[in-house]
Formats: structure tokens, sequence, C-alpha cells
């Protein structure tokens, strides 16, 4: 049994179980040792992964191909990076946190762990697989659990809002579909087998003309899942009418896929066409890191604050790919972790505030310090790391970032470089606004004084989505060290 | 020199912190008071002993003072761009060192004493130790990007601080603003480090402040805009530092982040954190000399004059004490800046860069000392203002004489501190740009008049109405009072000019007879003015505040300053380009993507009524389909 | 074969039995009505079987059997039928076409 190949079959083997459970209690306790034994095998990983590599000088570790349909040459065909092994961990964290979180699920909780289940089986695939066909299959599986857990658990219009989301990533997977199907049919141009597989189609040369026409397609198909502006809305009200622990593992780990996907498909497959469109792309970004900040500042719902905060924040990571060079992808892969930590932490803490006060309108909360001290504290502290503060990861990613971008002397980066900056000014504006509004200030409302204390559960969720948030910003370098090593062939890929 | 156990300094007080802020609710306050204390006497001591080490037994190697450091690699930007995180041992770093550990330490002391009581006490006391650590890793850093990054830690804590009395609306507003004015500057303090990262290829102070380096020999290989690159760095390094230390136009968060307390203005707002601006400026002393020939240090002096002169207006006219020794502190920051800016580098031409560092030392321990009293009356009379106060000579007699020696101090009287820096100040502004020297001299003499128009204010004159008697602060208050009252008198006879020098070699500095004398006629002067004036009770004041009218308005408004950025921030940022940002997300942007859903939906409602559900429509259609099939079929056969 | 007529009277004839029919089934309201007109489109294309067997080829009787055999199923269909709208009327008290259109989409 491999290494990777047990990233799937252990959410399989905890969906089987859950099938033949009887109870809620079951049902929760299969659904936590599922995800508790995916959080070992991710540290397990880390290590074997560290290991392996100090032995081993291939692209990717662990590789593992089965035939799975000959005549179009696709296969089951898996392996893993320092970059992968890092969002691997992400994923296993976020889902153990989101396990925790949802442990008060009452409606249908066997249904409701089941699809948590399934998406994070297609994250899981998705980080791990080496083909195009299968990881476009991982990429599906992902999305679809997400209309049901958002239609069925979700509140406020949750069947326009599952539906939006699900129809907007749909269209972007056709679009998507047909970049890889470009990429794959060009795949054989130096007159070898057609491929899906990425390492191989790394080595051939795609005509530049095909680069040119699939590489924005490939790029957008991806992006609009990581939240690129203008293709942005689906996330707001797909956030906003999420239950809790969905809102949790798709800000933090299904977000990540359109970076990640971007990163070793479209800049890893098609080099030249990132250099011919980037611009349009870095144009498009800056203004989603902006505008999303921006748009955070005017926002009372906490839900949609973040949301827009995530665009502003996924909008840096898209930038920093775009940017070409090993500091700002280094920058963009961190951005990606610690992104991920910080909104699953911000939503299941804005899940507990509103669990316990029943609103998520800030002019509606106040003084949730004095009442509810526990979570008010992690909000500010999550606050912080959100706008950058050193000690966190988000200072290490976005400073990886900035001196990535600024190695770049032409004066159209350099401006764009200086517009993104300026999110560590509005970041603050609006996250402290959050604070000042929500728990900071006299209680607004009586009925907090009986607000109920943060339970274990509850505690346990957010000190491990704490934990590597600021375990990277204190000590980035053997994480960061991990992931510039991984980058090295596919910077060396676009040269 | 061994230079390792200076790591522990401020290690001790992140230890602190985090063992505070942790156990928060389960440490005793009386403990946790202990805790604070102590741990920054361990860190006090340990700086001491460095100072001392450092400048009397073996910093000094050939007549030059070493700069040592030790660190290690924290995280790689590129393969030769990385940040380091350690501690550099120089005479500044030093000498802040011994400032950060001497104010924080009597403010710990004095906050057992304040702040009892209070149900956020060991929460305080984390946050101090917070701020403390930050501050030691400040002055300790080794590079522009650990600079940074205490920097930021600085200033989150100072947030938390101001914050402090979080169910206060003008606190929260306070902090927010203190915060996010400050990130403001931040925000060009980064762009310059991001380009001197990228034009001289290091973050590192001993590479960047070598002056036979690569950096600075190469100043002028890049240019933009006319200047050269570096010469934009520095300017957006001093915005940085403008930023923290409060200097014109971005100052408008130092006086109302008086709305903290008490001990944390003395340690935050007046001793340490605001410092780091000029600290920042004097840690790349030799960059700013070197590069484009001083022309940035010409910026510095003017903004540093001018804010000297502007805060020390605006403070004439304030009611608020702690807000008349906010424009105070600022004032005094706009002399240090001024100092700097004035300098040289070799020899004796060093001096301004010399004065400033002994202005910032002297300083620290005056203005706490003045912020510590003023919290001792608040204390006692519960109220900010000088409206409530009179005539507490009488109850609180130590908290008077430590006052008024720090007064003296501040006004320039000699043989106080103040007396002794701020006339090294004034002379190299006199050797090097007359009308800079006649701003100081001006400032000079209506600081002695603002500090002794509040100094009347509080402890002569009448006595007011009192809900109770007020009564002397308790020891642990009037304790650090007395100390650095005492340390007020004394520091000034320290032969700074022998340790703290731009090239690091120190030389003998000579009283100048004939400034020193106007520079203390003036103070003096201006000591004459506040007798007349508040004394006794009388009409002086408001006839003369009359007599200036509109000025007097405008002053007493701080020039309108903050309701301009207010303007800015909430009718130009959050009406006019956040609002439409949201909206314009929600109608047009989101509104395409529903539109174009909308539209499909809309399309399949009209075509919908095709499929009636009806057979005969259906059989109809069948019907004339087939006809019309069989007509093409039947023509096109003939 | 019949004296003195053509197989083209009758075939009109049955023609115009057919479209009787074809108009009915698609002008008729009531389900009744409707199922009537079914009825002439069959009977008509029974008689067209018939006629044409005679008189192509009168020595064979698979036109005849053939008739016969949808008369059996036009009356199973209209049992059927008859059934449906009877069920129809119980549930929404009318045969009307228009009332029967709550399923279209």
């Amino acid at each position: 049994m491999d290494i990777l190949s047990l990233f799937i079959i252990v959410p399989v083997a905890t969906i089987v179980a859950l099938l033949f459970s009887k109870n809620l209690r079951q049902a929760r306790i299969i659904a936590m040792s599922g995800s508790l034994l995916q959080l070992g095998m991710a540290i397990n990983l880390v290590f074997a992964y560290l290991k392996e590599r100090a032995v081993s000088d291939d692209i990717m570790v662990f590789t593992k191909d089965v035939v799975w349909f000959q005549p179009f040459n696709i296969h089951y065909s898996i392996g893993v990076d320092g970059i992968s092994v890092a969002l691997l961990l992400l994923t296993s964290i976020v889902v153990l946190a989101g396990v925790f979180i949802s442990w008060k699920i009452f409606d249908l909780p066997k249904e409701f762990f089941i699809s948590l289940i399934v998406l994070s089986i297609g994250v899981y695939g998705f980080f791990i697989s080496l083909d195009l066909f299968t990881m476009f299959v991982f990429f599906e599986v992902a999305v679809i659990p997400m209309y049901l857990l958002i239609g069925i658990w979700g509140s406020g219009p949750r069947e326009f809002s599952a539906m939006k989301l699900t129809l907007m990533l749909m269209g972007a997977s056709a679009v998507l579909l047909i970049g890889i199907l470009g990429i794959y049919f060009n795949s054989g141009a130096d007159g070898g087998v057609l491929s899906f597989n990425i390492l191989e189609i790394a080595k051939a040369n795609i005509p530049i003309e095909a680069q040119r026409l699939f590489f924005p397609l490939t790029f957008v198909g991806f992006a609009v899942i990581g939240a690129l502006f203008p293709f942005h809305t689906w996330s707001p009200d797909g956030h906003a009418s999420a239950p809790t622990a969905v809102s949790m593992l798709h800000a933090g780990v299904l977000m990540k896929l359109g970076g990640y996907g971007v990163f070793r498909v479209a800049m890893y497959l098609l080099p030249e066409g990132a250099k011919e469109w980037s611009w349009i792309f870095i144009i498009l970004s800056v203004i989603g890191v902006v505008y999303g900040a921006f748009s955070a500042i005017k926002q009372t719902d906490l839900k949609y604050i973040n949301a827009y905060s995530s665009v502003s924040h996924l909008g840096l990571v898209l930038f920093a790919l775009l940017m070409l060079n090993k500091t700002a992808w280094n920058g963009a892969i961190i951005q990606s972790l610690s992104h991920g930590f910080m909104t699953a932490l911000f939503f299941a803490l804005i899940g507990m505030i509103y669990e316990r006060t029943h609103t998520r309108n800030i002019t509606e909360l106040g003084g949730l310090l004095k009442v509810i001290p526990f979570i008010s504290t992690i909000y500010v502290i999550a606050g912080l790391a959100s706008l950058g503060l050193p000690g966190f990861s988000g200072f290490v990613a976005e400073m990886n970032i900035f001196v990535g971008a600024f190695q770049d002397e032409s004066l159209f980066i350099r401006i764009a470089t200086i517009l993104s900056v300026t999110v560590i000014v509005i970041t603050a504006v609006y996250i402290l606004r959050v604070v000042g509004i929500m728990l900071m200030g006299p209680v607004r409302n009586e009925s907090f004084l009986k607000l109920n204390k943060v339970t274990w559960f509850e505690k346990l969720g957010i000190l491990l989505l704490l934990l590597p948030i600021v375990g990277i910003g204190v000590a980035p370098l053997w994480i960061s060290d991990m992931i510039l090593e991984s980058l090295q062939p596919f910077i060396q890929g676009l040269l | 020199m061994n230079i390792s156990y200076i790591i522990l300094i401020p290690v001790i007080p992140l230890v602190v912190f985090l063992l505070l802020g942790i156990f928060n609710r389960k440490i005793k306050p009386s403990v946790s008071g202990y805790v604070g204390v102590f741990g920054l006497l361990v860190s006090a001591v340990l700086s001491f002993y460095a100072a001392f080490e450092y400048f009397f037994v073996l910093g000094k190697v050939d007549g030059v003072f070493q700069t040592l450091s030790e660190k290690i690699v924290w995280m790689n930007f590129t393969d030769s761009l990385h940040i380091d995180m350690g501690i550099l041992v120089d005479p500044i770093s030093v000498m802040m060192l011994v400032v950060v550990s001497t104010v924080s330490l009597m403010v710990h002391i004095y906050s057992r004493g304040y702040m009892h009581g209070d149900e956020g006490y060991t929460k305080f006391f984390a946050f101090l130790s917070l701020f403390t650590f930050s501050m030691y890793g400040l002055v300790l850093a080794t590079n522009l990007f650990q600079i940074y990054i205490f920097w930021e830690l600085v200033g989150v804590s100072s947030y938390l601080l101001i914050g402090y009395y979080y169910t206060k609306t003008s606190a929260i507003a306070a902090a927010k603003k203190a915060f996010i004015v400050t990130r403001f500057a931040d925000f060009g303090f980064l762009i310059g480090i991001l380009i001197i990262g990228y034009y001289t290829g290091t973050f590192d102070f001993e590479t960047l402040n070598n002056p036979e380096g690569s950096a600075i020999l190469n100043w002028a290989s890049y240019s933009f805009m006319g200047l050269s690159a570096l010469t934009w760095a520095l300017i957006l390094i001093f915005i940085g530092g403008a930023g923290k230390s409060a200097m014109f136009p971005l100052h408008i968060w130092l006086p109302d982040a008086m709305e903290g307390p008490t001990p944390v203005s003395a340690l935050i707002h007046a001793a340490t954190m605001v410092v780091a601006g000029v600290f920042l400026v004097a840690r790349l002393f030799p960059m700013y000399y070197f590069v484009d020939d001083g022309f940035v240090l010409q910026i510095v002096a003017y903004v540093g004059a001018f804010s000297a002169l502007f805060a020390a207006i605006i403070a004439i006219t304030q009611t608020d004490i702690k807000r008349v020794l906010a424009f105070s502190t600022m004032s005094q920051l706009g002399y240090m800046m001024l100092g700097l800016g004035v300098s040289g580098f070799e020899g004796h031409s060093g001096v301004g860069y010399m004065a400033s560092m002994f202005h910032l030392f002297t300083h620290a321990m005056f203005k706490a000392l003045l912020f510590l009293g003023a919290g001792s009356v608040i204390h006692a009379v519960h109220s900010n203002f000088l409206k409530d106060m009179g005539g507490l000579r009488k109850y609180m007699p130590i908290t008077n004489i430590t006052f008024l020696i720090a007064a003296l101090a501040i006004a320039g009287v000699p043989p106080l501190a103040g007396f002794w820096s701020k006339d090294e100040i004034l002379v190299a502004a006199y050797e090097h740009n007359r009308l800079i020297y006649y701003i100081g001299v001006f400032v000079a003499g209506l600081t002695a008049f603002y500090m002794f128009r509040i100094y009347f204010g509080i402890f002569w004159g009448k006595d007011r109405l009192y809900h109770h008697k007020p009564k002397e602060s308790p020891l642990s208050m009037t304790f650090p009072l007395l100390v650095l009252a005492f340390l007020s008198i004394t520091v000034g006879f320290i032969p700074f000019s022998e340790f703290v020098t731009p090239d690091k070699m120190g030389f003998t500095a000579h009283l100048n007879y004939p400034l020193a004398a106007i520079a203390s006629a003036v103070g003096l002067i201006g000591i004459a003015t506040a007798w007349v004036f508040y004394k006794k009770e009388n009409q002086l004041g408001d006839i003369w505040a009359n007599r200036f009218g509109m000025l007097y308005k405008w002053t007493s408004n701080k020039f309108y300053f903050d309701e301009i950025y207010m303007f800015i921030a909430k009718k130009i940022f959050f009406k006019r380009v956040s609002e439409p940002f949201a909206k314009f997300d929600r109608k047009y942007v989101d509104g395409t993507m529903v539109g174009i859903g909308n539209t499909t939906v809309a399309t399949s409602r009209k075509i919908k009524g095709l499929q009636s559900g009806r057979v005969q429509d259906y059989a109809f259609a069948f019907i004339g389909g087939a006809v019309i099939i069989g007509l093409i079929f039947i023509y096109l056969w003939t | 074969m019949i004296e003195g007529i053509s197989i083209y009277d009758i075939l009109t004839l049955t023609t115009i039995l057919f479209f009787i029919g074809v108009y009915g089934f698609l002008t008729r309201k009531n389900l009744i009505s409707i199922l009537i007109s079914v009825e002439m489109i069959l009977n008509a294309s029974v008689v067209n079987f018939v006629v044409i067997n005679k008189y192509l080829y009168p020595d064979i009787l698979q036109g005849t059997l053939f008739s016969i055999f949808i008369i059996a199923v036009a009356a199973a269909e209209t049992a059927l039928a008859v059934a449906i709208i009877i069920n129809l009327y119980r549930q929404i008290s009318s045969v009307e076409v228009k009332d029967t259109e709550v399923m279209k989409f």
C-alpha cells in the first residue's frame, strides 16, 4: 500500500463506515477518527517526505502509476513534492478542525459528514495527482459536494447560493476542460505519444501558438475557484450561506485548488503563454487585491467581510504566481497555506459567534470581549494574523510576495507591486473596524451576558488551526525551504 | 566581548508575556505584578551590565567602539537576500537598551500601584511585557527587516495598550487611529526596505552602513524621477520613522493615544516607542549622510524643526494635561530629528547626531517622569483636565517636587538634564543652519512656557471642588517618580560625546557658553511668562486668548488636522472609494454573473411555452411538421 | 370490387374522414371528443386497409385481418382512455383538456 493512495483509501473507508453508523454518536466518532487518522498520515508524510527528499533527486517522490484508461493514455498517476505535502497537511488539519467545529450538527449528521469527506477526497486527490485528467476528475469530486453541503445544511438563500457557486465553478470547469484537452492534444508535438502526465508534458515542447491559446483558458478555469476578479462573486454568497465547517473547508482548502492548479498546470506546462498573458492577469489580480480589501471595509456581515478579505488575500496568491520568480512563488504557496489556516479559523470563530448570538451583523454585536473572552481574543489574534503582523504566517507570506515581486524591474510590475502593498494598510482598516465594533466597546445587548462558554471541542478546533499559523510565523525556515527546494525544477522549466 | 547573554534581555519579557498571556485567568493579580516586575528587573540588570561592559570595559578597540553582532538566518528570500534574526551591539543600541530598561522598569513598578484593582491587571502586565520585548528586539535589530518586524510588534502592543480600556469608545477609536496611521507610514517604510533590498542586495545594517561599502559608494547607480533609488528609499524609510515618531503631518495619532492608561503613555508614547523613528534614522545615519550628500537629512531637519514648532504652539492651548504632554513629546521628537538632520559625520561635526541621541536619552527620563507625575495627579483627582486641578502642591508634595524637576529639565534650565542635551542640539543647528537654530530657540521658550502653564495650573492656584481630598500616591508610584527625578537631574552630566558619535570614535564636547546662555535665558523667560500668567488665578490667559482670537481657536483645535484626516478617511475613502466598490461589486460584477443566470432562465421561460403539455399542440406540431417536410420533399422531388 | 365506385372515391372519403378526425383531435377541448376523433382516425385507416386489400390484392386477407386487429386494439385503447378520463374526472371534476396541464413544467 503506498503512502499516497492511503489519502484516498482512508476517507473512502471512513465513508463506508459512516454508512453503517447507527446514530449521531457513532457518526461523529467515525468522522473524527477518520480525520484524525488523515492528520496522522499527513504529519507522517511530511517526515517521510523530508527523509525521501534527502536521498532522491526526482521532482516528485512516492510516485505511482496505474493505467486507468488506455485508449486516451489516462493514468492514475500520483506523486508529491514539498508543495503538495504542505497543502495536504493544510487540508488534513482543516478537515479535522471542521469535524470538531461541526460536532453539534444534528440535522442529517451522517450525510453531512459523508459529503464533507467526499469533498476532502476530491481535495486530497487533486493535490496528489500528476495526471491532468485524474486531477480534473478529483477537482469535480471536490466541487459537487459543495452544492449539497450548502443547499441542504446552509442558511439564508441557500439554494440560490449553492446554485450560483456550483454553476460558476462548473462554468469554470468547462473552460478548464478545454484548456486541459488543448494541452493533451498538443503534448505530442515533438512526435511523442499524447499524454496527460504533467511531468511528461513538461518535457515536451507545446507549440507556442497552442500555449498562447490555451493558457488563458487554463488559467481562468483554475483561477475562478481562486476567486480571481471579476469571477469572485460566487464566494461571498457561498460563504454566507454555507454552514461553518463548509465555509472553513471551502475558503481554507477548496479555494487553494485554484492557486495550486494555476501553478502546477498553467504556469508549469504553458510557460510561454504565461509570459505573454501575464500582464492582463496581473492587472486583474491587483484589482482583486485592492478592490477586495476596499469592499471588505463597507460590509456589515462577518462572513462577507471574510469573503472579500479572501478575495484580497487570494488575489495576492495569483499576483505572486504571475511574478514568475522563486521568491514570489514561495510567497504564493505560503500565502495559500496561511490563508487556509486563517480563514478557516475566522470562519470557525464566526460560526461560534453566530451560534451564540444568532447574528452575523457587526452593527448588532458589541462588547463580545467581555462576554466570550476566549473566542474574542482568538478573533483578535486571527485578525492580527490576517493583517500581516510579524510572528504569524501572513507576514512571512506577504513579505515573500512583495520581495519577490520587487525583483522585476519593469515599471508596470513596480506599480502593480506598490499598489498591492497598500493592502497592508487597507487590511488593517477593515480588521480593526470589526474588532473595534464587534469585540470592544460596551456590551450592546443584554442577552449577550448569558452567552455560553466555549466548549472543549471548539477550543481544540481553534488551537489546531492557530498552531500552524504561529508555527509558520515564528519559524518559517523549515517550510519555506521545503517549498523553495520543490520550486527549483519549476523555475528551471520557466527559463 | 561575548554578547550572547544579551539575547536574554528580550527573551525574558517574551517569556513573561507568554506566561501571563496564556495563564491570564489562572494567575492572581498580586503574583502577576511581581512576575512582570521581576522579569524586567532581570532584563534591566543585564542591560546595565551590558552597557557597563560595552562602554567602559570591552567595547572600545583602538579608540573605536566596535559593532558586534550575532545572528541566525530566519528566512530566505533569494540566494543572497534573507532575513536574519539576531542582536547588534553598538553604542546606540546599548544606549537604547539602557533607556528602555530604565523607563520600562519604572513603569512596571509604577503600574503595580496605578493599575491596582483593575480587572485586567494581569493582561496589562502581559501587554507591557510584550511591548518591552518588541522594543528590545527593535533596538537590537541587525537588519532592516528585523527592525521592521519588531516595528510592527511595537505598533501592535501600542494598539493593544491604547485600547486597554476596551469598553470606552474613545479608546477604541484612538487605538485604531494609532495603528492605522502608523501602518500607513509603515507602507512607506516597507517600500523603502524593498528598494534597498533590491538595489543593494542586503538588509544588513553593518553592510549598509559601511561608509566604504558598495551600498553607499554606488548610491547613484540607479535613479528614478530625478533622485537616486536609494534616496527614494531613505525618504520612504523616513516616512516610516516619521509615522512612529509622530512627525508632522503623521502626528495625529499621538494626542489621541493618550486614551491609554497613563503608565502606557509614559512608556510607549513618551520615552520609547515614539523615539523608534529617531532611532531608525540614527541607525541608518551613515546612509542618510552619504547617500545623495545628505539630501534626505535636510528633509529630516526641516520636518523635525517644523514639527517641534507646530507641536509647541498647539501645546500652549490644550487643556488636557496628557495632551499637553503628548504635544510636548512631539515637539521634543522634532528636536531630535532636527539634531540628526543638522549633523555631520566625522569627529566634532557629528555633534548633532550625538546631541540627538543625548536628548533622546535625557528626554526619556524627564518625559517619563512628567507622564508618571501626571498619572499620579490623575489618579488623585480622577480627571485629565486642568480645570479640575489646582493647589495640589499641599496634598501631593512628592509629585509636586518631582514634576517641578521634570518641568525644569524639559525647559532647559541648567544644570538639569534637558539643558545639556538641548544645548548641544542648538549648537549643532547654529553651526549648520541658522533658520533652524532660531526655530529651535523659539521652541525652547514655548516649551518652558507651556510646561509651566500646566505646572502652575496643577499645583498652584486655588483648590477645586474635589470629591474627596486628594492624597499622595502610594510608594509604588512615588518611588519611580523619585528615581526618575534623580535621573533627570544627573544624566545630563554624562559625557555623552565620548560614547555615542556617528563615527563611533568619541570626542570631547565643550559647552558653548554664549549659546547656552541664550537658550537658558529663553527658557527662563518662558517660565517667567508662565509665572505671570498662571501662578495666581487671573484673567490674563483668557484676555490673551481673546486677543489672538482666530489663531487661538485654530491652535486649540490642533489646526483642524484631525478633521482633515477624518474627512479624507471617512468622506473620501469610505464614501467615495469603499462604498462605491462594495456597491459596484454587488451591482455590476455580481450583477453580470447573476445576469447571465437570469438571462438563461428568462430565455427558457420564453421558449418553454412551446412545451404546453397539451397533446393536441404536439400533435399539431407533428402534423404540421410532417406536412411541411412532405411539401419540401415533393418540391425537391419534382 | 364494388361496381360503379372506384377506389379513388372510397379513398377520398376515408381521407376526409381521417382529416375530420385529425381536425377534431387538434381542436376539441373535451377529452371524450378527442377520443372520438382518435376513433375516427382509426376507423379511416381500418376502411383503408379493407379497401386497399380488396382492390389491389383480392386473393389475400392480410388487410382485413389487420383491420380486425386494429378494431380490437382500439377497443382496448378506448377502454383504457375512458378509465383514465374517469379517474381524471374524479380528481379534478373536469374532462377539459386545459385542466389537465398541471404537470407540464
